[in-house]
């Protein structure tokens, strides 16, 4: 109760926060795909690179939030701005799901069908486009999702280095050891996740193959 | 029937495949005539299904060349050669989140035919395999293994390519319909007269179903027979082959030659 009014009495700064929270996740998830799905349909069709791309990918992973931060700081022109900075830093952390779910799922497509497919004389975009992605694709988003739940989480940590999102209430509320605040930033980041988990997941539903 | 001289639809010379140190395939030179069936028999790992695949580089020799209709075959565009040659395997391989007509109607379409020529020869292809027209709008989970077989008989046979290769195609059936599908290939091919080469490790299959019949051996060609000759054949790995299959062979041979 105390939460929420809060949340009335900020109102005009928690749209401001939910909003910058909403700007890092979207762009982060954005440019991990861009990045990951082609990285993990390469991997599929070139098992040599699997564990090198994945291995890395895993190791990015294991850096704790906070320390990624600090690794960055002195990067030139992400340093000067604290978004970019939070950015690339969800980026990294979600290209692991979506990298290895795009190669679970290519992977797994029924071989016989790829090489019936090349018997008949599709070329590899074809195969790619018209069989590969449109089997994998609910693999995929699974791996988005995962990606975007995780992102949205961290992207509280964002708010330690000034980028700004939900996490600013949760900082604040420590400092001043006032649980509604802390609950101001962490009940709706928990919601958001929520959200897109349910979004994302309704949409893996309806683009599974039958 | 032309002589067989004259322009072979598929030929052989001194073709060899090997991975690393193992010779799957030595020297091997073979002619495929126009409109017969060829079978390549042989046990597991005798080097038949890389032979099928060589003619439509899925697998490069790695000595000789392979002739498809008189050139060639690394000399025409890969992706053409394949689009004018029907393959059909054992798993089929249908696309999962295709339906029926659009498995069967794919390569006319990235060929670029307008969607009613498409449709209607899904149709016809359908009937030519002996499937209701009905089943069209399914998809492949949906239907038994006999039905998908014959669908991806159809998908092949789609853009009307003059040579099928069939890799042990009515190999996982179960007995009732592997002899449906036997008999209506018989029939098929009585009224299409594709050049196929047709890979199966069963002489009953083979005495049935080939013109001729070229028996492998550890990645070499033992010799190649019409199902007659086979079956009274001296050659030593044939006589092993009757053997194995026991009485009642000879009664095939003369079936598949009707």
């Amino acid at each position: 109760m105390n939460v929420l009014q809060f949340i009335v009495q900020n109102r005009a700064q928690f749209f401001d926060l939910t909003g910058e929270h909403l700007w890092l996740v979207g762009w982060s998830t954005l440019l991990a795909m861009v990045v990951g799905i082609p990285l993990g349909i390469l991997i599929a069709h070139r098992p040599r690179l699997s564990n090198p791309v994945l291995g890395s990918a895993n190791i990015v992973q294991a850096i704790p939030g906070l320390a990624l931060f600090g690794f960055l700081l002195p990067v030139p022109w992400l340093g000067a701005r604290s978004d970019r900075m939070a950015i690339l830093a969800l980026t990294l952390y979600a290209l692991l799901p979506i990298i290895r779910n795009t190669y679970t799922g290519i992977r797994g497509v029924d071989p016989a069908a790829l090489e019936a497919g090349r018997g008949m004389g599709l070329t590899d975009l074809q195969l790619l486009f018209q069989v590969e992605l449109p089997l994998a694709v609910s693999v995929i988003l699974s791996g988005v999702r995962i990606a975007i739940v995780i992102s949205v989480g961290l992207a509280t940590i964002a708010a330690a280095i000034g980028a700004g999102g939900l996490g600013e209430f949760i900082f604040r509320g420590l400092a001043m050891v006032d649980n509604r605040v802390i609950l101001a930033g962490a009940i709706p980041a928990a919601i958001l996740a929520l959200l897109a988990d349910f979004g994302v997941g309704w949409l893996e539903r309806r683009l599974r193959p039958r | 029937m032309q002589p067989q001289i004259a322009a072979p639809a598929i030929e052989f010379r001194d073709v060899s495949y090997r991975v690393g140190t193992t010779q799957v395939l030595a020297g091997l030179n073979l002619r495929v005539a126009r409109g017969e069936t060829l079978v390549l028999l042989g046990r597991s790992g005798s080097g038949k299904t890389t032979t099928l695949k060589l003619v439509n580089r899925l697998v490069l020799p790695t000595a000789g060349e392979i002739l498809v209709n008189g050139a060639s075959n690394e000399r025409t565009d890969v992706i053409r050669l394949r689009r004018g040659i029907g393959y059909v395997i054992q798993e089929v391989g249908l696309f999962p989140h295709f339906t029926v007509a659009r498995n069967i109607g794919l390569v006319p379409k990235i060929e670029g035919w307008c969607a009613d020529r498409t449709l209607s020869r899904v149709e016809e292809l359908l009937q030519l395999v002996g499937l209701p027209a009905e089943i069209a709008s399914r998809y492949p989970h949906q239907l038994s293994g006999g039905q998908r077989q014959r669908v991806g008989v159809a998908r092949a046979l789609a853009a009307n390519p003059e040579i099928l290769l069939m890799d042990e195609p009515f190999g996982a059936l179960d007995p009732l319909t592997r002899d449906d599908l036997q008999r209506e290939f018989l029939l098929l091919q009585q009224r299409l007269n594709k050049t196929v080469v047709f890979v199966t490790h069963d002489l009953r299959e083979a005495l049935r179903l080939g013109s001729r019949i070229a028996l492998m051996e550890a990645g070499k060609l033992v010799t190649v027979l019409s199902p007659q000759e086979f079956v009274k054949s001296t050659d030593p790995w044939a006589a092993a082959y009757v053997r194995a299959f026991g009485d009642g062979v000879e009664s095939a041979a003369n079936r598949g030659a009707s």
